[in-house]
């Protein structure tokens, strides 16, 4: 399975380019000619499609293809770094030499076999693009638009997007690593505007994962996205101003997960850690959060949006425990950062494209579920607020400050929920907000599968989760004073 | 960065978007679009006194947009050989077919297109190598550790350079190029005072190296602002002005202009919809832009649309005077294109200016804002709630540092709310603007 992904990738990058084996060997010996410790080639391709509706027409549609071959060369902390959108041996051999010249002398070439074992595969070697016809994406677009607005005279717009991708890459490295993988990703979004007497507001739902198109065309998902936004708009036209300052908070299951990404994840990853720049950096075995919260990352989940048999430099995705009943465990790592703190790689590196360095970044993060009900969490809050829905979140991962803005949320009163309050950002400061969660809930979810995380400038899918918690006092930033 | 004959490339990107459009026609499209962009830079990154990284960047790509009637289609690719121009086109013209009619489809009348281009200035290759990048990385991180002994730890300092020359045309036999370059010194520093970390950064950008600010007085003024955002103190929630440093202001600016944009007005995704005519600021503001602003870093002969661009107000005396739009936006809005498809270009908040200082006297107590976080910014409904941290003002001098706060207002009111502007104007980026000082947001602390 997995040696034959090698060979289709093989076959998708180097043959067009009549690059053979033994033109990567060489490439790869410029590399290590050098005094470096790694030298590697990103080969990748990736097709996108989108088509979208708006006023009941789709009237766009996008098609886009990223070709091209990443060149790096890693000693000590340096990292030297070219590359070309061709897959073309003559400009490789320029983008390699570039890349190796940062390498000063001395360094010793980690030249080995590649790690044991064929990685598990975590989704299939699918393509959505071809999953489904024109005619019946299209379709389907309009389908979902009538749909919509059936379900609600206020719904005055719709906004319906569905895009494809499908990515193939191969990794090789003068560590022996010799990795390829087929990944695909499918996302449905909509977004509905509605009006009532005057007033607009705005709902959005979405999901996907890496699938192909079946699910939108076999199940009711597309449908039930529909009646979320439609849901989520009508909840807001009766939403009243938000409170202003510090109370008790209630996110509810799934997506407001953001909250872990945001408070501990980033701060979590490595190329922080190493350099002492997180809130975090040498606090393994500390408590860092109530014993409540265990906090895992895991790539290993099936089909799911940041979900990876292997990583950006080929390392199989792992399950890595982050937080442990409250005390930090480790850290997301690359190759690099890994080799510089005497740990290994827990298969978190990840780029954009070949044209961006990898980093470690997050996969899917989550809170794992308690034993308190829903209700009863709910219930032990006598004012505060419950959040069930975000726009995305912010972290200063130096500072622990975070932030993340509501898109749906409402009062507690006496434990009761009650009116719908205008969005508001809530902020804490990581370390200090997960010492605060008191109750945990047994409804452990995902998020539906729309993530898109930002570092430095470059943006990845993620998957993010958690269970009802309570956290005893946030800022609530309405203007309610 | 090598020496490369600019004329000579120029030349062959606007020979590809002739065979690209010329493909398109043979293909079968009724009209067509077309971009492609030769981006080439060189970004040196040094962090604790050590080189961490060099990367040297080289993008060239292209994408169509073709019309079947007034169907459409859009493709773009990284690869710019023969096969992915006919696959491309190919691609696009194959979403057409199944893409629905839009009557406001179609490429913008010919007679708009910027037939006689201003000569902007935009130019300027740095011939800088990797040595004198890395020393001038070294020297304004260097800058930052001496500037404040609790200065302890970097996130690097980065000198970079780039150009670019990019080419639109389409089928009314308009092909235009515009070439330009970008030059930068970029630093982000760590301030510690016991167990406390803060970062902040600060950076030059422009298209000429001389013109750019000296490399070590970015790392001074770097390390002031991160130490400045040491010894936080709590602050009561309550009412207060806001004042917000220029880099906040333009992002505040920004917000407004988004709001008049052509694709949230005709999505109906505006809180400021038929708002031509209506005051939304003080009536002594106005939002002036001129794209024809020598070596500015917006600057643009034409739009994304081939449009001729040219200098006017979207704001005249606190009055929307226009919206911004570009051809397809128009259209929908039943208007003529405002030569915006793409943003503003170069964008000015014409007001009276006051020192900051007495900004700060004129609030007397309340927030100077420095960093914003989050996306709590509802175009629809207007309603602004964001994430805040920065300086507290106490009889009009600064106090302490403030983190972990939230500011909140209706952005109708807050723009109506604007009660003074700085003459500390910010011209690194498309919004120019001084600090500006807002009354009445709530501040929610814990």
């Amino acid at each position: 399975m997995v040696t034959s992904l090698i060979d289709s990738a093989r076959k998708a990058l180097l043959d067009a380019g009549e690059i053979g084996d033994r033109d990567v060997d060489r490439l790869l010996g410029r590399l290590t000619s050098s005094h470096i410790d790694i030298g590697e080639l990103f080969f990748q391709v990736s097709r996108n499609e989108s088509w979208s509706l708006e006023d009941s027409r789709v009237k766009d549609g996008a098609f886009h293809v990223d070709r091209g071959v990443g060149v790096r060369a890693v000693s000590g902390e340096r990292t030297g770094f070219a590359y070309v959108n061709d897959i073309a041996l003559p400009r490789l051999t320029e983008a390699t030499d570039a890349a190796r010249s940062i390498a000063r002398s001395g360094g010793d070439a980690i030249v080995g076999a590649a790690a044991a074992g064929l990685p598990t595969p975590r989704y299939g070697a699918v393509d959505p693009l071809a999953s489904a016809g024109e005619t019946d994406k299209v379709a389907l677009l309009s389908r979902i638009d009538s749909f919509a607005r059936g379900l609600d005279p206020a719904v005055r717009e719709v906004h319906v997007t569905v895009a494809f991708n499908q990515d193939i890459h191969l990794v090789v490295a003068t560590d022996g690593t010799s990795s390829a993988d087929v990944r695909p990703m499918a996302r449905f979004s909509i977004d509905v505007i509605a009006e009532r007497d005057g007033r607009r507001e705005r709902g959005a739902s979405g999901g996907g994962g890496r699938i192909d198109a079946s699910w939108l065309f076999d199940t009711d998902a597309a449908e039930d996205y529909a009646r979320e936004a439609v849901r989520s708009a009508l909840v807001n036209l009766d939403a009243v101003d938000a409170p202003a300052g510090a109370m008790p908070v209630v996110l509810g299951p799934g997506w407001p997960g953001v909250l872990l990404h945001e408070a501990v994840g980033h701060g979590l990853e490595g190329d922080f850690n190493r350099k002492g720049t997180s809130a975090y950096a040498g606090r393994i075995g500390e408590t860092v959060a109530s014993r409540l919260c265990t906090v895992v990352d895991d790539a290993t989940l099936e089909d799911r949006r940041g979900s990876l048999t292997v990583d950006d430099e080929g390392t199989p995705g792992e399950r890595t425990v982050l937080i442990e009943d409250g005390v930090l465990r480790g850290y997301m790592q690359d190759k690099l950062n890994a080799r510089l703190m005497g740990v290994a790689s827990t298969g978190n590196a990840r780029r954009q494209s070949f044209a961006h360095l990898p980093m470690p970044r997050m996969t899917n993060t989550f809170l794992l579920a308690g034993e308190s009900e829903p209700e009863e969490i709910l219930a032990s809050v006598d004012r505060g607020v419950y959040a069930v829905s975000f726009a995305g979140g912010q972290v200063d991962i130096t500072n622990g400050q975070f932030v993340f803005s509501a898109t749906e949320a409402y009062l507690i009163e006496d434990g009761k929920v009650t009116a719908p309050i205008r969005g508001a950002t809530l902020i804490g400061n990581g370390p200090d907000a997960m010492h605060k969660v008191s109750m945990v809930g047994n409804d452990l979810e995902l998020d539906a599968g729309i993530g898109v995380c930002g570092k430095e400038g470059q943006g990845v899918p993620v998957g993010v989760g958690q269970p009802t918690l309570r956290i005893d006092e946030l800022t609530v930033g309405g203007t309610a004073a | 960065m090598e020496a490369i004959d600019m004329a000579a490339l120029e030349r062959e990107l606007k020979e590809l978007v002739g065979r690209i459009l010329e493909e398109a026609r043979s293909q079968g499209a009724t009209a067509a679009e077309v971009s492609v962009a030769d981006d080439a830079g060189l970004a040196v990154k040094v962090r604790s006194r050590e080189l961490e990284t060099v990367e040297f960047t080289h993008d060239r790509g292209f994408g169509i947009t073709v019309f079947d009637g007034q169907r459409k289609g859009s493709a773009s690719t990284s690869d710019a050989s023969e096969d992915a121009v006919r696959g491309t086109v190919r691609a696009a013209l194959n979403i057409a077919r199944f893409t629905e009619e839009d009557p406001c489809n179609g490429l913008a009348d010919a007679e708009l297109m910027a037939r006689n281009l201003p000569q902007l200035d935009l130019f300027h290759p740095w011939p800088l190598d990797v040595p004198e990048a890395k020393r001038r990385a070294l020297e304004t991180e260097a800058a930052a550790f001496d500037q404040d002994q609790r200065i302890t730890n970097s996130e690097g300092a980065e000198v970079s350079s780039h150009r670019t020359c990019s080419v639109y045309g389409n089928s009314h036999d308009f092909i235009e190029a515009l070439q330009g370059t970008r030059h930068s010194v970029f630093l982000s520093v760590i301030a510690q005072q016991g167990s406390r970390m803060q970062n902040d950064y600060w950076y030059t950008t422009g298209r000429v190296a001389d013109a750019l600010d000296d490399h070590r007085a970015v790392g001074r003024r770097a390390a002031e602002r991160a130490v400045a955002r040491l010894g936080v103190r709590p602050v009561a929630t309550g009412q207060h002005p806001v004042l917000f440093d220029p880099q906040m202001a333009a992002g505040l600016v920004n917000h407004l202009i988004g709001a008049i944009s052509g694709g949230a007005l005709y999505r109906k995704a505006s809180w400021l919809l038929d708002s031509l005519g209506q005051q939304v600021m003080p009536s002594s503001m106005s939002l002036v832009e001129n794209p024809h602003l020598p070596r500015g870093i917006a600057s643009t002969p034409f739009d994304g649309d081939g449009v001729a661009t040219r200098p006017k107000a979207f704001v005249e005396d606190g009055v929307i005077s226009s919206y911004v739009l570009g051809n397809y936006a128009a259209r929908r809005l039943d208007m003529t294109t405002t030569g915006n498809a793409g943003g503003v270009f170069n964008l000015e908040v014409q007001t009276q200016r006051k020192p900051v200082q007495d900004l700060m006297r004129e609030m007397g107590t309340g927030l100077m804002v420095t960093h914003l976080m989050g996306q709590g910014v509802n175009r629809v409904t207007g309603d602004y709630s964001r994430g805040a941290s920065g300086i507290w003002i106490e009889n009009g001098e600064p106090a302490h540092a403030v983190d972990e706060v939230t500011i909140a207002a209706n952005l109708r009111d807050v723009y109506r709310n604007i009660v003074a502007a700085g003459n500390d104007i910010d011209r690194r980026g498309t919004i120019h603007v001084g600090s500006l000082l807002v009354d009445g947001m709530t501040v929610a602390a814990s």
